[in-house]
């Protein structure tokens, strides 16, 4: 057992773990925080994608003690109305009069979802993604050291780490490139299209 | 799960104590891999080193130009380094082409080119494997062999390497730091891994207790036309078939030097030093790809199965050797 306290969506949560737990089983079994999914367990599908000191990983395959001190987002805590420290919501963007992070918006606009399973943790993925988007990271189908543009082949592959079961694909890429072009999280010099 | 105690130790010479001390310890690093494990079974360690947090987390330009890259770097800050797209896009294409943006960002450079195999009978605990159980059998000897090794296998072990990083150091002459119980010492990245012959649950030369700390890039300046092509099931998220780093250098039509590498087809990432011998000084040409396919597939040996078998990977990587090399001279010429 091991005593760690995890920032979840701006809240210091302690809490006293079992090495063997998840982050994963920590934040759904022992902190109720239920929009993380667990799909596989296995590294495979994406659905327990969570922000840890502001990039996305996988939640199923980290041990919660690693994480003592960590800052972990969740797709709850993506919008700032949810975040008691009033802190700017993930990814630097502001969330809109629903409380909703520009990604969730645009996934509710863009209808990208079916059962919704998989669908936090398309969104987090996504925050996550357009953070790497704009720092200029490449992908594997950015052509030679050009900055990229986040055309479908871009954010197909760059998403590539979340299944979805239902298939909603054809709606999350132009749901994450709606959200991109809102945002204005492109990179400069780097452009939108479909 | 079984259980087991955690360590987060403050320094590399301490995580080295611990698991040296200790026969049943393992280190953590990314967990992608390792945390896999635990559940399935496959790993049952009594003690935890977690190291992805101590290991040096920069890459730093040392005299005479040489890259090295701290064993706690994480796969997806390697890819984007500046330095390494423009000196060594084969290395970038590779990392980038494997897993996913999520696990990317966890792994390490240390604990990538450790990772384990993905044959599924190793993974499954129910099913005999030489490689988990020494002395246990094969499974993949007349099993499913989609996935398995066409050159270097034994009768004893079929497995492959799953690393795509790994074909890429193994092409760029990388080096290995390690530091172990008794101090510090540089391997050639080429005589990391092992093949399986009579002792398949050995992957690396690496003793108990052994640490990766940092793989080092000497400057190599044809690696700026440096390619990595992937042959997968699907279009990503998946690991290769086959794969081939390569890095060449043309002068007037002629190949003057070259580096060539293969991936998922052997128990270790494969250095192809005899397709580099029939490139050098041959013209860039499809019949000298075809003959340096020849010189480095002539002892193939693919394994049957009731999936097929995969003799299908030696004509596959014949092209994809092809078809890399095509492109690389292509973009030499521009
Ligand atoms: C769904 C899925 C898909 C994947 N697809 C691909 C793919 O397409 N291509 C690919 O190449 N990889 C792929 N991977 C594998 C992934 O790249 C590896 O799991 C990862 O690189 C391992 O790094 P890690 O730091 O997480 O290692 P860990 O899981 O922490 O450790 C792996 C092993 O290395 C040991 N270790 C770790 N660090 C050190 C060190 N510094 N010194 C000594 N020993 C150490 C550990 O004890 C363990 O035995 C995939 C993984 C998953 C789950
Ligand atoms: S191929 Fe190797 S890893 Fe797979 S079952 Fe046989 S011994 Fe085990
Ligand atoms: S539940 Fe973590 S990747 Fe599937
Ligand atoms: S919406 Fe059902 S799994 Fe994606």
């Amino acid at each position: 057992m091991s005593e760690i306290t995890v920032h979840v969506d701006g809240t210091p949560r302690r809490l006293t773990v079992d090495t063997r737990t998840t982050l994963l089983d920590a934040l759904r079994e022992r902190l109720g925080v239920t929009s993380p999914k667990k799909g596989c367990d296995h590294g495979q599908c994406g659905a327990c994608t969570v922000l840890s000191g502001g990039r996305r990983v996988l939640s199923c395959l980290t041990l919660a003690v690693t994480q003592d001190g960590a800052r972990v987002v969740t797709a709850e805590g993506l919008a700032a109305h949810d975040r008691p420290d009033g802190e700017r919501p993930a990814g630097g963007q502001r969330s809109d009069d629903d409380g909703l992070h520009p990604v969730q918006r645009a996934f509710v606009d863009c209808d990208a979802f079916q059962c919704g399973y998989c669908t936090p943790g398309q969104v987090v993925s996504a925050v996550g993604m357009l953070d790497e988007f704009a720092r200029g990271w490449p992908s594997a189908v950015t052509e030679g050291t050009r900055p990229p543009r986040l055309d479908r082949a871009e954010v197909a592959e760059r998403m590539s780490g979340n299944l979805c079961r239902c298939a909603a694909y054809v709606n999350i890429v132009p749901a994450v490139q709606r959200a991109a072009a809102e945002s204005g999280t492109a990179a400069p010099g780097a452009g939108v299209a479909e | 799960m079984k259980p087991f105690e955690y360590r987060s130790p403050a320094d590399a010479a301490a995580a080295v104590r611990s698991v040296a001390g200790n026969p049943a310890a393992v280190f953590l690093g990314g967990g992608t891999n390792l945390v896999d494990h635990l559940k399935l079974g496959v790993a049952a360690p009594d003690l935890v080193v977690h190291v992805a947090d101590l290991l040096p987390a920069g890459i730093e330009e040392l005299d005479g130009g040489t890259l090295r890259i701290g064993a706690g770097v994480r796969n997806s800050d390697l890819a984007a380094d500046r330095r390494v797209r423009e000196r060594f896009p084969v290395l970038s294409q590779a990392l980038l082409s494997g897993a996913s943006g999520q696990l990317r960002n966890m792994a390490t450079t240390g604990g990538n080119p450790l990772q384990r195999t993905r044959c599924v009978y190793f993974q499954d605990v129910t099913t005999p494997c030489n490689k988990r159980q020494p002395g246990s059998g094969c499974s993949a000897v007349g099993g499913w062999t989609r996935h398995h090794a066409v050159l270097g296998a034994s009768e004893h072990c079929l497995a492959v390497h799953p690393s795509d990083m790994a074909v890429a150091m193994a092409a760029l002459d990388a080096r290995v730091r390690v530091l172990g119980p008794d101090g510090e010492r540089t391997i050639p990245f080429t005589g990391l891994h092992r093949l399986p012959a009579g002792t398949p649950e050995r992957d690396t030369v690496l003793e108990h207790g052994d640490l990766i700390t940092a793989i080092d890039l000497p400057p190599l300046p044809l690696a700026r036309r440096s390619a990595y092509r992937k042959v997968r099931d699907r279009a990503s998220y998946a690991f290769a078939l086959v794969s081939v780093a390569a890095a060449v250098e043309v002068r007037d039509g002629v190949i003057t030097d070259a580096r060539v590498a293969f991936g998922g087809v052997a128990h270790v990432p494969w250095r192809a030093h005899r397709a580099e011998r029939v490139l050098r000084g041959a013209p860039a040409t499809e019949e000298t790809y075809r003959a340096a396919a020849d010189a480095e597939l002539a002892d193939a040996r693919p394994a049957d199965g009731p999936d097929g078998g995969n003799a299908f990977k030696i004509p596959l990587l014949r092209r994809t050797l092809a078809a890399t090399l095509r492109g690389l001279v292509r973009e030499d010429a521009r």
